[in-house]
């Protein structure tokens, strides 16, 4: 069976790579994929959307749709770790190996911690609000966050951040990102225009259409970024405590 | 000489990135040990997003951020051959999130695995199964 | 207004009750019962609505997301076939649903509204998949319904967790195929747009281009892991089997006609007939794998004990009916295959349906629980029989009129083993539910012999399973009386260009 399969690999791979000469030269700026859309994006983005980050622009506007389920994906993620480890009826059933409790605490980690998890935090808002015009949005901010609060589990313990932020705000909160984004689409919608189209918000806020798409965008990013933040966590608590959430790693 | 040589840099990156895919499959098929199944797939995954950025590539080019392009200046003259296509960055940013999002349940299924086999050994549990 | 909108209130009515389930619901599982509900039958409505604008109107539905124009933004198009599946897949969900209130309370204890919020997911996923007009799009919704269904399907008994280990190794495999061939289209074409890309592998130098061969072949393999076609089919048996009533009901009808509809959608939407039956010809090969995939599904059915395993490999049989009709590339087997997507969602739901009240009532899996089903539940019993001659194309079920067109379309091309192989799995089908129903109705009511003397109680399953249930088996029959409406309505206008 290994053998088969490394036969198939192997004869696989050779055919994939000796017809890597049909693609594109690697870089060459005259492929199809090049000068395609790519040209229409790099040059209209600013002007239709005032965003110079042209990655955020067409994430969060033109493929922006994508996005809303990109994030779906995440808070579906969350919600099948859960439903996969957290089972109460569990409890009767053998624990093959008990996990390392955690004797002490660690005071060098301790303070360490408590020194970089605000600023932790502060940056993150920064990679969400400034994702516009720089690397980052809500994904990465998101993510910063939610480490802040997994570092947070990793010098304490597990049980006293669960305290701070417990699982159903966890829950509550994958669930708030996914329908801010979700509602400002629908916004659009009652307001005329189609789904997600941001334009519509401009009269409502009283902007104009390109500072709309602007703060479309951002209103999304930062659903994004309160899913993504919570169901991070989420994910390491499940993972970490085998489902208890009773001590982590 | 100098033929071989472009002929290799024209598309090494593609290269790779099927190498490293076939490596991954290979993984995923023929390991035994269930762990190892779960990261050839992340080494899959990673692998075609390696592929789509090494698209996106443009020699000469920068990251796809207008440079100066706050407020409403005139960009009538943005030349597009200056920045890479942003496309492919955006759909593997979503490929990315997938790739998480299975790693994350694949984890959790295996830890319950784990939980009532005892073992991740896949031969073994087949045999536990049959008992 | 309302009606330019309705596209995306299919998908958006599942995704939205699912996000207040989980933010409002997660005391009471009544209301969470109710939102899904109400999720479900205002992505159903939407989806009717949108089945009669396209058909009253002249041609398909484009809907623009975020006002972007097509090969920049991302567009929903529906046209006669995705109408139908919209409302097939939608129909089904709502029916599941209201099916669901008993069975997920015995089966599923605990975190119900988790349950539910997954299920929504999962049948926005499959809408999304359906109305989405651009191949990314395609496999972000790819992989939320099959995230959802790892989580569906690991909440089962016995070994579910190793057989969905198995499902999420192999989805990934089918997902990250179908992801590299379209990035194999992406670099020969640099769009994404299924229209745009149409027209772009429609010259002659992207036919011979080794590159979109290799990427047609990922393409397909990815979505052929997906529906489970031969010989790519091991994992789906024990998946389904393994899963909770619901599930299986959710899943199996859907998943696998959802895999074939994309398919279709692909082949001759991306592709065209033109490249796939001239340039590539691969036509013989792919109708000969469908016959074995017929006949190893049916064999392999006939060899279960098990009432959930025989239905999980009549569904590996059923897709080799639609893959062979596609493939046989001609009009009569094209329009065999969409009929018969139309149908097998119904007969398997139904199907599902019964063998799930049959297990919710005796708390058996084998087929020993069908014993003295007719006395016992007369109209479960009704409505399984329904679906299993539909199943084995006894007319006027709708079963009869797909094999009908599929074995039409055969013999016009002269595939006489493909009509040999439909032939020899209605045979076996047959033996399979004749066998059924001699157990339901003629064994003993227990193993002492006694049972014709005892009084047989009836002991109906509730009337939120049957209901469903009904009307499950009802549409079967409606579907083949009103056959020659389908077919100059909807069927016919779905037949592509160079068939």
């Amino acid at each position: 069976m290994k053998r088969l399969t490394l036969l198939l690999t192997l004869i696989l791979g050779a055919y994939l790579i000796w017809s890597v000469e049909d693609l594109p030269e690697w870089g060459d700026p005259t492929s199809p994929a090049s000068t395609y859309l790519s040209p229409h994006y790099i040059e209209n983005i600013v002007e239709e959307t005032s965003v110079p980050n042209l990655v955020t622009a067409i994430l969060a506007d033109y493929r922006g749709y994508d996005t809303m389920f990109e994030t779906v994906v995440v808070f579906c993620a969350g919600l099948t770790v859960l439903t996969i480890l957290r089972r109460t009826e569990r409890k009767n059933k053998k624990v093959s190996t008990p996990r390392p409790q955690r004797e002490g605490s660690d005071i060098i980690l301790q303070n360490t911690a408590r020194l970089l998890i605000p600023p932790m935090q502060l940056f993150a808002l920064y990679v969400i609000a400034h994702g516009h015009h720089s690397p980052g949005g809500g994904f990465q901010g998101g993510v910063i966050l939610g480490a802040s609060f997994i570092l947070l589990a990793l010098s304490y313990d597990l049980k006293k951040t669960l305290k701070r932020f417990k699982e159903s705000s966890m829950l509550f909160y994958s669930g708030l990102g996914v329908l801010i984004y979700a509602g400002i689409g629908v916004v659009c919608l009652l307001l005329g225009k189609n789904f997600l189209a941001y334009a519509a918000w401009s009269n409502f806020l009283g902007i104009t259409e390109l500072e709309a798409h602007s703060h479309g965008m951002l209103g999304v990013e930062i659903g994004v970024a309160i899913t993504v933040m919570a169901i991070m966590f989420s994910l390491y608590a499940d993972l970490a405590s085998g489902g208890d959430l009773d001590e982590g790693l | 000489m100098d033929n071989v040589l472009t002929y290799i840099v024209s598309g090494y990156n593609y290269w790779a990135a099927l190498i490293l895919i076939m490596i991954g499959m290979y993984g995923m098929i023929a390991k035994n040990n269930l762990l190892k199944k779960v990261i050839g797939m992340s080494i899959f995954q990673s692998a075609i997003i390696l592929f789509y950025i090494s698209i996106s590539y443009k020699s000469n080019a920068s990251i796809p951020i207008i440079a100066h392009g706050h407020g409403v200046a005139d960009h009538t003259a943005i030349d597009p051959n200056l920045y890479v296509n942003p496309l492919p960055h955006v759909l593997m940013l979503t490929a990315i999130v997938v790739g998480v999002a299975t790693l994350g349940v694949a984890l959790a299924v295996l830890q319950k695995i784990y939980r009532v086999h005892g073992t991740i050994e896949e031969d073994e549990i087949l045999e536990s199964i049959k008992e | 207004m309302i009606a330019a909108q309705t596209p995306i209130l299919i998908l958006l009515a599942p995704l939205f009750s699912g996000i207040l389930i989980t933010i409002f619901a997660q005391k009471s599982k009544n209301v969470a019962f109710f939102l899904l509900i109400l999720g479900m039958v205002g992505s159903f409505s939407a989806a009717c609505n949108v089945l009669l604008q396209v058909l009253q109107g002249s041609g398909p539905i484009h809907y623009r997301l975020g006002d972007w124009p097509p090969p920049f933004g991302i567009e929903l198009v529906i046209d006669h076939l995705s109408g139908m599946v919209l409302f097939m897949v939608s129909g089904a969900a709502l029916l599941t649903a209201i099916y669901s209130k008993h069975t997920v309370e015995v089966e599923i204890p605990d975190r119900i509204h988790h349950y539910y919020t997954l299920y929504t997911l999962l049948v926005s996923g499959l809408l999304g998949m359906v109305a989405t007009g651009d191949v990314f799009n395609l496999y972000v919704l790819l992989e939320i319904s099959a995230l959802s269904s790892y989580a569906l399907l690991a909440r089962g008994r016995g070994l579910a967790y190793i057989a969905t280990f198995k499902y999420i190794i192999i989805g990934t495999i089918g997902a990250s195929f179908y992801l590299l061939g379209v990035g194999y289209l992406y670099i020969k074409t640099g769009t994404l747009n299924m229209a745009d890309l149409s027209t772009m592998l429609a010259t002659p130098e992207m036919h011979q281009s080794p590159s979109i061969k290799i990427g047609f072949i990922f393409i397909i393999l990815g979505i052929w892991i997906k529906m489970a076609f031969f010989p790519l089919q091991g994992w789906l048996p024990n998946a389904y089997s393994c899963a909770s009533t619901t599930t299986s009901c959710l899943i199996a009808p859907l998943m696998t006609k959802v895999s074939v509809y994309i398919m279709i959608r692909l082949m001759f939407s991306v592709f065209s007939a033109d490249y796939i039956f001239k340039t590539l010809q691969w036509q013989q090969f792919m109708v000969w794998m469908a016959c074995i995939a017929i006949v190893v599904g049916s064999v392999s059915a006939l060899a279960q004990r098990n009432l959930k395993r025989m239905l999980c490999y009549i569904v590996v049989a059923e897709v080799g009916y639609m893959v062979g009709g596609v493939w046989l590339a001609n009009s009569n087997g094209f329009s065999g295959a969409v009929y018969h997507i139309m149908s097998d969602v119904m007969m398997t739901l139904c199907l599902f349906m019964a063998v799930g009240a049959v297990i919710y009532k005796t708390g058996e899996t084998s087929l020993e629980a069908m014993r003295g089903i007719f006395r016992r539940m007369p109209i479960t019993a009704a409505a399984f029989l329904v679906g299993g001659f539909s199943i084995i194309g006894i007319p006027p079920t709708c079963g009869f009129f797909s094999k009908w067109y599929l074995i039409t379309g055969a013999i016009e091309t002269g595939q006489f083993h493909f009509v040999i192989a439909l032939l020899f799995s209605s045979l076996i089908n047959a033996i399979l539910f004749f066998r059924i129903i001699e157990i339901g109705f003629f064994s003993p009511f227990d193993e002492n012999g006694h049972g014709t003397h005892q009084v047989i109680v009836v002991n109906e399953a509730p009337a939120m399973m049957l209901v469903p249930m009904v009307i499950s088996a009802a549409s079967l029959i409606i579907i083949g009386l009103y056959t020659r409406f389908l077919m100059s309505n909807i069927v016919q206008w779905t037949i592509p260009v160079g068939l």
